[in-house]
């Protein structure tokens, strides 16, 4: 049984410059249906998404919604008001929401005449009030946004949304932050108001989800449409082939012995920084040629254990023993020098100088190096061939070595600080979501460059949100929940996201 | 010691102290208006000269009092928009372009006010606004001197701090507003124009500094001097700190420094044989540099203040 059409892009196209981040997508939508947009970063997903917003004015091809009669309406291009007016929501993976705002105020910002002498607060809180009945979404009200859980934030989102007659909801990576326990949340309380009409276009990378709670799923790689399929009749291995455009390697663990322990945290204490929680009495031990998956959401400590890690923080009660040598109160430069290599969660913030040169990144840790500086003068024809021989191994790609860091991509900053930590063959390696934000193929280097550093003996700490990462690389798996590390032996998502959760298993 | 107690007890210490804050009261509300939304304004310096230089200019061009206290508004709504114009759109440096303003507000005024009056030695004087007479309240004792012997510009102060509470608290303008200078893409996302709420903002809160300035020149005194903003502009810049970018405890703090410059006078003339004049001048800024060390270290800033935001960027 077909549906009622509701939204229709023709022939979209976008070009910047040379490059054409969308060619000629047609899609349609149905009435009550959910459609996945799969596809890497840079594969016109967003481009798509503001074109259909209005935010970008397409170069060809246009937009229709449904006029409720039957007929197709053509939207104007390069209006964002005329899209929401016709319907269209979009929640954004950053959340776009005034954090010093209460709930009720965020909801109704924009939502409401603005020129009025007064607003009535009682009936404002009452639409609210009655729409969150009716989603199942429920967010205390009078909060500050900035008070409330990332979950809850999402769901302010959502409610934004749907609060102005919303037909047609865009998600762009809804649960790129969530536990899957709220991740499932999330979709159920979906799954109820697309059963009453709502369509949905949802963005996402992750596979299980996409699978789960799709109808349909259309594929864009480099612009292009390359593939539409009803979910019931797809298969992961065929939607990977797709997206990446050839077979995908998935990184695979060997079984390996671990060695001598190479780091201990014993009992380590660390105050957190405002609603972050700290490290509460952290105890665990790493060993040479071992992957320690943290598991996790943000903001539960693992900042404070990668802080003390990196020597950016000082542990108020206990110790920190790395090869046998306390390093509690450690420098940072003093933990590179006894072999920390360290990949940092903002990696354009914290781990590249982004007006300074890529060979200049490359080197930024060996700068006592006798081979990149002599006498406080720095070699530059060292720097340069360093600077090729790791962008050739690490595949960095991006306007050259002299060109500044930030034109570079994501993943090629990424790339580029794998190369600058890796090529100094650390004993250990802090890896604190070394994937976030990457597509498939950066994202699978990533974890295949882990896993050799880790044949080489090194100890790797891994830190990510990304729980189908942690199982696949690491070889034990701590959860981290308020500041405090439990171990786990299972490897059942169900059993770790209720860890993560902070529930006992 | 019962010196000073006098002093408080006195109605004349109290209804200068209202007098003095009331310039600052206008543009603190200005500045707490601009920042708000996200911007800072530095301009406000200059925008207190080009608003005393305008309402005094034209009355003395013969204009009623109130036509000049709205001349001097429109002189800081044309401040405030070339501020907005750098720094919204442009997205150039807040602080450059504040600062900037402020040298080019107060030489343009110092210029124009030269060029209309090129030989006169003394500056010429104008009628300013008069305390108001109130039937029955203004004879209460003390009560009556220190609210009801005010001009009508106090007035207006004390009701501009009422209407900006409101705004922000009660009307969807207002948490547009404070949307704005919290997360610009919140207010874009919906719809809204970033642009246009930060330009009415910036333009507004200017005006309101250059009302603060005709105070000076048409209520404090009668006539326009060089130098006589005197610093206030940036008492006001601190003093919005010091509250917090609330309008309450703004108000609060523009009182509190008028107690301030009020008792200062008064101490002078007490112990002026005793210590130099020039540590009581001073005692106005040290405290509220003292305060402001107090506050400002938990103050909850906009989180958007001083970042320029670009449409189509995230």
């Amino acid at each position: 049984m077909e549906k009622e059409i509701v939204l229709a892009l023709r022939g979209l196209t976008k070009r910047f410059g040379p490059v054409t981040a969308a060619d000629d997508i047609n899609l349609t939508l149905h009435r009550g249906e959910v459609l996945a947009l799969l596809g890497e970063n840079g594969a016109g997903k967003t481009t798509l998404m503001n074109m259909l917003f209005g935010h970008y004015t397409p170069d060809a091809g246009h937009v229709e919604v449904s006029d409720f009669k039957g007929g197709m309406l053509r939207l104007p291009p390069g209006h964002p008001q005329a899209a929401i007016d016709a319907g269209i929501g979009m929640v954004h993976q950053h959340f776009t929401l005034a954090e010093n705002l209460n709930v009720v105020d965020n909801i109704l910002l924009g939502a409401e005449p603005l020129f009025a002498f007064r607003r009535d607060q009682k009936a404002a809180r009452e639409k609210v009030r009655k729409l969150m009945e009716d989603t199942g979404l429920h967010v205390p009200m009078g909060a500050r946004v900035g008070e409330l859980s990332v979950g809850e934030r999402q769901r302010v989102e959502i409610l934004k949304a749907l609060f102005r007659e919303t037909r047609i909801l865009v998600l762009d990576e809804p649960t790129a932050v969530l536990t899957p326990q709220e991740a499932d949340g999330l979709f159920a309380a979906l799954s109820a108001i697309v059963k009453r009409g709502l369509s949905v276009i949802f963005i996402s990378h992750k596979m299980r989800e996409v699978l789960s709670f799709s109808d349909r799923i259309a594929v864009l790689r480099h612009g292009v449409k390359v593939g539409e399929m009803a979910t019931e009749d797809a298969d992961r291995a065929a939607i990977a082939r797709m997206m990446v455009g050839a077979e995908t390697v998935q990184p695979e663990r060997d079984s390996l012995v671990p060695g001598a322990p190479i780091l201990a945290f014993e009992d380590v204490h660390l105050r957190g920084e405002g609603a972050r929680a700290g490290l509460k009495g952290a105890s665990f031990t790493l060993h040479e040629g071992e992957i320690l998956g943290i598991a996790g959401v943000s903001g539960n400590g693992q900042t404070a254990l990668a802080q003390i890690i990196s020597g950016l923080a000082v542990p108020e009660r206990g110790a920190v023993i790395l090869n046998g040598t306390p390093v509690t109160a450690a420098s940072p430069a003093a933990m590179i020098a006894a072999g920390v290599g360290r990949i940092p969660e903002d990696r354009h913030h914290d781990g590249v100088i982004s007006a300074m040169s890529v060979a200049e990144n490359m080197v930024l840790e060996r700068l006592d190096d006798p081979e990149i500086q002599n006498r406080g003068f720095l070699n530059k024809p060292a720097m340069k061939a360093n600077a090729e021989r790791l962008s050739r191994e690490y595949d960095v790609r991006g306007p050259g070595i002299s060109a500044r860091a930030t034109l570079l991509s994501g993943g090629n900053i990424q790339k580029l600080i794998l190369a600058r930590v890796l090529d100094r063959a650390p004993k250990l390696i802090l890896a604190n979501q070394p994937t976030r934000g990457l597509d498939f193929g950066a994202a699978g280097e990533v974890g295949r460059r882990l896993l050799a550093a880790r044949r080489e003996g090194a100890g790797v700490i891994l830190i990510s949100e990304d729980l189908d990462e942690i199982l696949q690389l690491a070889d034990r798996i701590l959860v981290m929940h308020s500041g405090q590390l439990i171990e786990t032996d299972s490897r059942d998502r169900a059993a770790i996201g209720l860890l993560m959760a902070g529930q006992a298993a | 010691m019962m010196d000073i107690l006098q002093i408080f007890l006195s109605e004349s210490f109290w209804a200068a102290s209202l007098r003095i804050a009331t310039p600052l009261i206008f543009g603190v509300m200005g500045a707490l208006l601009c920042e708000r939304a996200g911007v800072l304004n530095l301009g406000i310096e200059g925008i207190f000269a080009a608003g005393a230089m305008a309402g005094w200019m034209a009355v003395w061009l013969g204009a009623p009092l109130w036509l000049g206290v709205g001349a001097a508004a429109c002189a800081g709504a044309f401040f405030g928009a070339l501020h907005a114009t750098l720094t919204v759109p442009l997205g150039l440096s807040q602080h450059v372009s504040g600062l900037g303003i402020t040298m080019l507000a107060t030489s343009s005024s110092y210029f124009l006010y030269r060029t209309a009056l090129p030989d006169v030695t003394s500056p010429p004087r104008i009628t300013p606004f008069q305390p108001l007479d109130w039937p029955v309240v203004s004879d209460i004792p003390f009560i009556g001197p220190v609210f009801f012997g005010q001009t009508a510009l106090t007035w207006l102060a004390l009701f501009t701090v009422l209407a900006v509470w409101w705004l922000l608290a009660r009307t969807p303008l207002g948490v547009a507003l404070k949307a704005v200078g919290d997360n610009p893409d919140a207010v874009n996302a919906q719809g809204l124009s970033v642009y246009g709420l930060r330009f009415g903002a910036v333009m507004a809160g200017s005006a309101l500094m250059a009302i603060g300035g005709a105070f000076l020149t048409m209520s404090a005194f009668d006539a326009f001097f060089f130098g006589m903003v005197n610093g206030r502009g940036w008492i006001c810049i601190a003093l919005v700190i010091f509250a917090s970018w609330r309008p309450g405890r703004a108000l609060f703090g523009a009182i509190l420094f008028g107690m301030f410059d009020a008792l200062q006078v008064r101490l002078q003339t007490e112990a002026g044989a005793v210590v130099p004049s020039q540590v009581f001048l001073m005692t106005p800024y040290v405290l509220s540099i003292i305060a402001l060390v107090l506050v400002a270290r938990k103050a909850d800033y906009p989180r958007a203040l001083l970042q320029p935001w670009f449409k189509g960027q995230r």
